[in-house]
């Protein structure tokens, strides 16, 4: 592997004058499963690599109980989400994304942060955060700026940020009560495999736990980035749902998707499975929502 | 690019001069020729080269060595007593025809002891999952997973068949 200097700056700020001292020659380093492969490979050669590890901020996961705001340090694992009670009980979606992603000893190194900036059209992580309207804030050598974690994505491999720039945190705001939520990674085999098709759902019902009110459909892999099917979404809304209304919302979702062939899986196979599996997320959302009832 | 690090190593104290972009794999076998931990892919596909680093497996070829300074690191030449009695997950793989040609044991006994050390009542699913990032191109993984219940069994009792079952949806 290419020779490199580690730094490991301890708060956002040293970590953006480092890379302002070193630039194009610097990369930040979140957990480094990534990174690491790509260095090795020769596809990335910094001389100087900036771990985010040691940024207390960054690593931080909490819900402020006053607010109901959940909010997830960039360098939080994939294993410390999918530990986490409240992230089981309260936002099952996200567990659902994290715990199949990688294998465990991938999970226990990589973040929830790297995931997203790595781009790739696969991330499992974004879909869940997307469905929850999450914010993602960045620092950078001009200060801070916010932006929704669906418009981080410009290409595949390819974010907003610009150079020198970090993703800080994540926030979720708080959910409304009556809300389902659960994803599905679609592929070959549960392990170590990127998926054909990601499929995240959330439904949020009325008081009467019939009326729907809000829907969220994010898909990943049916585009060249993570896409959320607006047209399935606005059908769910006022109806009341049922099985046969899934169903429909699932053939508009596939309708809208931007799936292709690829090595992995054609286009027709994955439109028919975003079919099945937004029929199959939403009655699991209908399921969770009558639990908590 | 040299920095001075120390860590504990199976219980010992350790301070190691290394580089920065060296791998706690390459650290491990290539400087201090402790060669049970195994380079399978190099990648973090396979898990043979699987190391306990604060209680978590972790894939020692995707992980800097400098990031193992102050860490309490198992490997597993550290897993015997040194009386040469083999740690229960290792007795339970011989036993239990849970290794062929033995390059994967390694990787799999360190997940292994990563999972029973925190959840020693695991159930089949729980194994599975914890096991899923080590691959073994020999076993088939049915007696793999059979070594890991029995060396659980050995560990912390017996559990019911129902907790031990657990759902199956592949």
């Amino acid at each position: 592997m290419k020779a490199f200097k580690y730094l490991s700056p301890e708060s956002v700020e040293a970590a953006i004058s480092f890379y302002g001292e070193h630039s194009e020659t610097a990369k930040y380093m979140a957990g480094g499963t990534d990174i690491i492969v790509k260095v090795k490979e020769g596809w990335m050669e910094p001389d100087y690599l900036i771990s985010l590890k040691k940024i207390p901020e960054m690593n931080n996961l909490y819900k402020n109980e006053a607010t109901g705001e959940l909010s997830i340090g960039a360098l939080t694992t994939h294993s410390t989400l999918e530990k986490s009670l409240m992230i089981q009980k309260d936002y099952p979606i996200i567990f659902d994304a994290v715990s199949n992603i990688g294998s465990l000893q991938v999970r226990n190194v990589g973040t929830i942060g790297g995931n997203l900036i790595n781009a790739v059209p696969s991330a499992d992580g974004a879909i869940p955060l997307i469905a929850l309207d999450g914010v993602a804030l960045l620092h950078g050598p001009d200060g801070e700026r916010s932006c929704k974690v669906l418009d981080l994505f410009v290409a595949p491999y390819q974010t907003i940020l610009k150079p020198g720039e970090i993703l800080k945190k994540i926030t979720i705001p708080p959910q409304p009560p009556h809300t389902g939520s659960g994803y599905t990674k679609f592929g070959r085999r549960a392990a170590m495999e990127l998926p054909l098709i990601g499929i995240g759902v959330l439904l949020t019902l009325n008081s009467d736990y019939k009326t729907c009110i809000k829907a969220r459909i994010c898909l990943g892999v049916a585009a060249p980035t993570p896409m959320r099917a607006y047209d399935a979404e606005d059908f769910l809304l006022g109806k009341q749902i049922t099985e046969e209304i899934l169903n429909e919302a699932g053939n508009l979702a596939a309708a809208e998707s931007k799936v292709r062939d690829s090595i992995r899986g054609k286009a027709w196979h994955r439109r028919e499975m975003i079919q099945v599996y937004v029929r199959r997320m939403g009655l699991k959302c209908l399921e969770q929502i009558k639990e908590g009832r | 690019m040299t920095t001075q690090i120390s860590f504990l190593l199976n219980g010992d104290e350790i301070s190691h001069e290394i580089k920065d972009h060296w791998t706690l794999l390459h650290l491990l076998r290539e400087e201090m020729g402790l060669i049970g931990t195994k380079e399978g892919c190099g990648n973090g596909e396979c898990g043979a080269c699987t190391v306990i680093v604060d209680g978590l497996a972790i894939n020692s070829c995707l992980y800097l060595a400098i990031e193992a300074h102050g860490k309490h690191l198992e490997t597993i030449e550290g897993l015997a007593a040194t009386d040469g009695t083999l740690h229960p997950i290792q007795q339970s793989f011989v036993d239990e025809g849970g290794i062929q040609c033995g390059f994967c044991s390694p990787g799999m006994i360190m997940s292994s002891k990563a999972l029973l050390d925190e959840n020693p009542k695991a159930n089949h699913e729980e194994i599975k999952h914890a096991l899923a990032g080590n691959i073994c191109r020999c076993t088939g993984y049915v007696q793999i997973l059979e070594s890991v219940e029995v060396a659980r069994d050995q560990i912390s009792g017996p559990i019911s068949i129902q907790e031990g079952r657990g759902e199956c949806n592949e």
